[in-house]
């Protein structure tokens, strides 16, 4: 049983789908949704633990050996990255009940966990899988499955941003297939790190310099990089409050761990940063990322935009960490997938509880006011989140801001440590006008019904509220982990 | 178009046969083209080709849509459950070496089964996406969306 | 001059996928940049099995006096790359259709429009 983990890791949330739809009912879907995200955190935990002791799992799927079958291969960076995602889905599962309940009709309820479930095994396998293509059909797998649940968002505005996604997200994954194409071209062979060492002997760079073009693109539409990042806000803004949640603090952090694979695994790390803009162009595109989208969300009405707004600078802090490249910022940009995805995720579950108290479809700023005599609980996690999305110490924002800052010392970078302390300065503005009209407001806009959201809803999202502050005391797991995923990395060839 | 003799007899004529040549299709992946999703497409054309010609709702009564998504879940599960029996019997998942009693028999065994999930599926889902996209904003009496 | 017209494969490659991405940008009409997204989806499929029909090379199955097989392994790749574009043509049919009922239009400037008016 247990050297089929990493396969268990995969199948269970792939068989529930199916299973939901045969059975077709809401009720049996949530519950099945939730036993097999709970068992996924399960399995991920206990592929942490075994990576812990062996190093690196190989698991040849249908006992075909690596490379001429599909390898999944779970070392200290895939282990970390599927806790993530799995706890994550393990916390949003059990509030999906009411809040799905409330936005998405009745008879379709079954077919959104379906959906959830195939979101889930999409990507689960794609952080888990050490073949190439494979990696591409989970993409796709995990990004169909996220256009239809944002398209099941309550307002019209959900189906033109789901559509914005699946334009932008396919030619992504387009580009990702090229930029594979032209690496077997080159290699003659698909295995990631088969690929890496046949790399190494290839004399002709050109195609191997427009495979990494394609890639860094294709990858750069699917995480949002600045600046092809113009589907995330509507996306995150107007679908369903537990979509935003999961897909806001799992869909991009999973494409990152995408680039930095082959960033750091596939290609060649030392031409690539020493003979390539490399550094330069991330760096670039990070502070812009940063900088804008920050100032962006200080003037954005809707709430649910404006928190979109600031996932895309928080990815620009992600690829800040490896476009620096040295051991502190990378172990930052790596904690910061888990410290934004569970901030992130502990805001939208929130912001979900209020939607389903105030009844609107669309937030903005003004129906917050008077939230913290109204949902005095709810209020507070939001704070705190917001807390974390500053970086204040005690909270995990701050951990991250403070590998990275010590990254950039390191090389010397002093007017980037003052460009991601001006970027904390933006994100207090947008927070306290959050706070402000929780807080200081007068409760103008009187809501449909009074009270906190429902114990099922309240529960996960002070659940994950309180993570970040967990994971801003104890940072064993968080940083000890991204450590050893950023060593690993950087062991490469250097 | 049921109206329409010439139609009418030409689908009668050439529906059956769609419909073997799919299941050649099916069988015959591992010595020519074909396999699971080419068999599936064309089943699932005659049977939309059916629809065209007699109406959308003759159709929806020959291949009812609960069926249709039935059967769409069922071949996926039939793929997962090849892979999960070889998980079963000692292997890896979709370890077809073990499905029988010698590792080629196995692997005939684990194809045959997995094509048919996957032929059962697409058939399902282009027939669904048929039903769903031909059942909008039709003002039939018979049938509303 | 005889070696870039040896490759025309690519060429028609080059040409599908950047004809198929203007077609995406430059349209507002949303089925068009469907179409366009279809089209730049060709072009992979082409770019994958091109090379990989061998000069001298012989359909993949074991054959007596045969040594040079072409290589199944695009073939396999593309038929996953087509069901994915498939399934990504339907569900964005699917959503045209439902903008379609919500917006009563299919221009994406005239949709961009509605939803300011509605502001």
């Amino acid at each position: 049983m247990l050297e089929q983990l990493p396969a268990l890791q995969v199948v269970l949330p792939l068989l529930a789908a199916p299973l939901i739809v045969l059975v077709g009912r809401g009720g049996f879907g949530w519950a099945a949704a939730t036993a097999v995200s709970w068992a996924c955190l399960a399995v991920a935990i206990g592929l942490a633990l075994r990576v812990a002791e062996v190093g690196v799992i190989s698991y040849a799927l249908g006992s075909w050996p690596p490379p001429w079958g599909i390898e999944y291969r779970v070392d200290a960076l895939s282990a970390f990255v599927l806790v993530l995602v799995s706890l994550v889905a393990a916390i949003a599962a059990p509030y999906a009940r009411r809040s799905v309940a409330a936005e998405i009709e009745r008879d379709r309820h079954y077919l959104f966990y379906a959906m959830y479930c195939l979101c889930l095994a999409g990507l689960l396998g794609m952080v888990i899988t050490g073949d190439a293509f494979n990696l591409f059909v989970f993409l796709e797998i995990s990004s169909l499955a996220t256009y239809v649940l944002i398209a099941l968002g309550p307002q019209r505005k959900a189906l033109v941003a789901s559509f914005q996604y699946l334009l932008l997200g396919t030619v992504g994954a387009t580009f990702y297939v090229i930029g594979v194409g032209l690496l077997y071209l080159k290699t003659g062979t698909l295995n990631l790190a088969d690929m890496a060492e046949r790399l190494r002997a290839v004399e002709e760079l050109r195609p191997v310099l427009a495979a990494l073009a394609f890639i860094t693109v294709g990858l750069g539409l699917k995480l949002a990089l600045f600046p092809l990042h113009a589907w995330l806000p509507n996306a995150y803004a107007y679908s369903p409050s537990m979509v935003s949640a999961f897909v806001a603090a799992t869909g991009t952090k999973v494409s990152i761990y995408a680039l930095l694979r082959y960033y750091f695994t596939v290609f060649d790390p030392a031409p690539l940063f020493e003979t390539l803009p490399t550094r330069e162009l991330f760096i670039a595109l990070s502070v812009a990322a940063m900088v804008i989208a920050s100032l962006v969300a200080v003037f954005e009405r809707d709430v649910k935009r404006l928190f979109a707004y600031s996932s895309v600078a928080q990815v620009g802090y992600i690829t800040l960490g490896l476009g620096v490249d040295n051991l502190d910022s990378l172990t930052g940009s790596i904690v910061h997938l888990l410290n934004h995805g569970v901030t992130k995720g502990a805001i939208f579950l929130l912001l979900g509880g209020v939607a389903l108290k105030s009844g609107a479809v669309s937030m903005s700023i003004g129906s917050l006011s008077g939230l913290g005599r109204r949902m005095p609980l709810t209020a507070f996690g939001l704070v705190i989140a917001g807390l974390s999305l500053i970086g204040i110490p005690g909270t995990a924002g701050f951990i991250t801001k403070w590998y990275l800052i010590v990254g950039a010392i390191e090389f010397g970078l002093w007017w980037l440590v003052a460009v991601i302390v001006a970027t904390s300065l933006i994100a207090v503005a947008y927070v306290w006008r959050v706070v402000e009209a929780a807080y200081l407001g007068e409760g103008g806009e009187a809501p449909a019904k009074t009270g906190e959201a429902p114990l099922g809803m309240l529960v996960p999202a002070l659940a994950m509220t309180a993570l970040c502050v967990y994971f801003g005391f104890d940072t064993s797991f968080s940083v000890g982990g991204a450590r050893e995923a950023a060593e690993l990395l950087l062991r490469g060839t250097r | 178009m049921k109206n329409d003799i010439i139609l009418r007899v030409i689908a009668k004529l050439t529906i059956p046969f769609m419909l073997v040549f799919a299941l050649y299709v099916q069988f015959h992946g591992d010595f020519g083209p074909g396999g699971g999703f080419q068999a599936g497409v064309i089943a699932a054309a005659a049977l939309v080709f059916y629809a065209v010609i007699f109406g959308l709702a003759a159709g929806e009564r020959l291949v009812p849509g609960w069926i249709v998504e039935k059967m769409l879940a069922a071949g996926v599960l039939l793929y997962a459950g090849v892979g999960v029996a070889g998980m079963a019997l000692g292997g890896n998942y979709l370890d077809y070496f073990v499905l029988a009693h010698d590792p080629v028999h196995g692997q005939h065994r684990g194809i045959f089964w997995v094509e048919a999930g996957v032929g059962l599926t697409v058939a399902g889902v282009m027939l669904k996406i048929f039903y769903l996209f031909a059942g909008r904003g039709r003002v039939d009496e018979e049938h509303e969306t | 001059m005889t070696e870039v017209a040896a490759h025309y494969s690519y060429w028609i490659t080059i040409f599908l996928m950047v004809a198929g991405m203007y077609i995406l940008i430059a349209r507002g009409n949303l089925m068009k940049k469907l179409i366009g997204l279809a089209t730049l989806q060709t072009s992979v499929y082409l770019l994958y099995i091109a090379p990989g029909k061998l000069i001298g090379g012989t359909a993949p199955i074991y054959a007596e006096g045969f040594t040079t097989y072409s290589n199944p392994l695009p073939h396999v790749l593309i038929l996953t790359a087509i069901v994915v574009g498939v399934a990504t043509l339907a569900l964005g049919l699917a959503i045209v259709v439902r903008i379609r009922e919500a917006y009563g239009s299919i221009e994406e400037d005239e949709i961009l429009e509605r939803d300011r008016a509605a502001d």
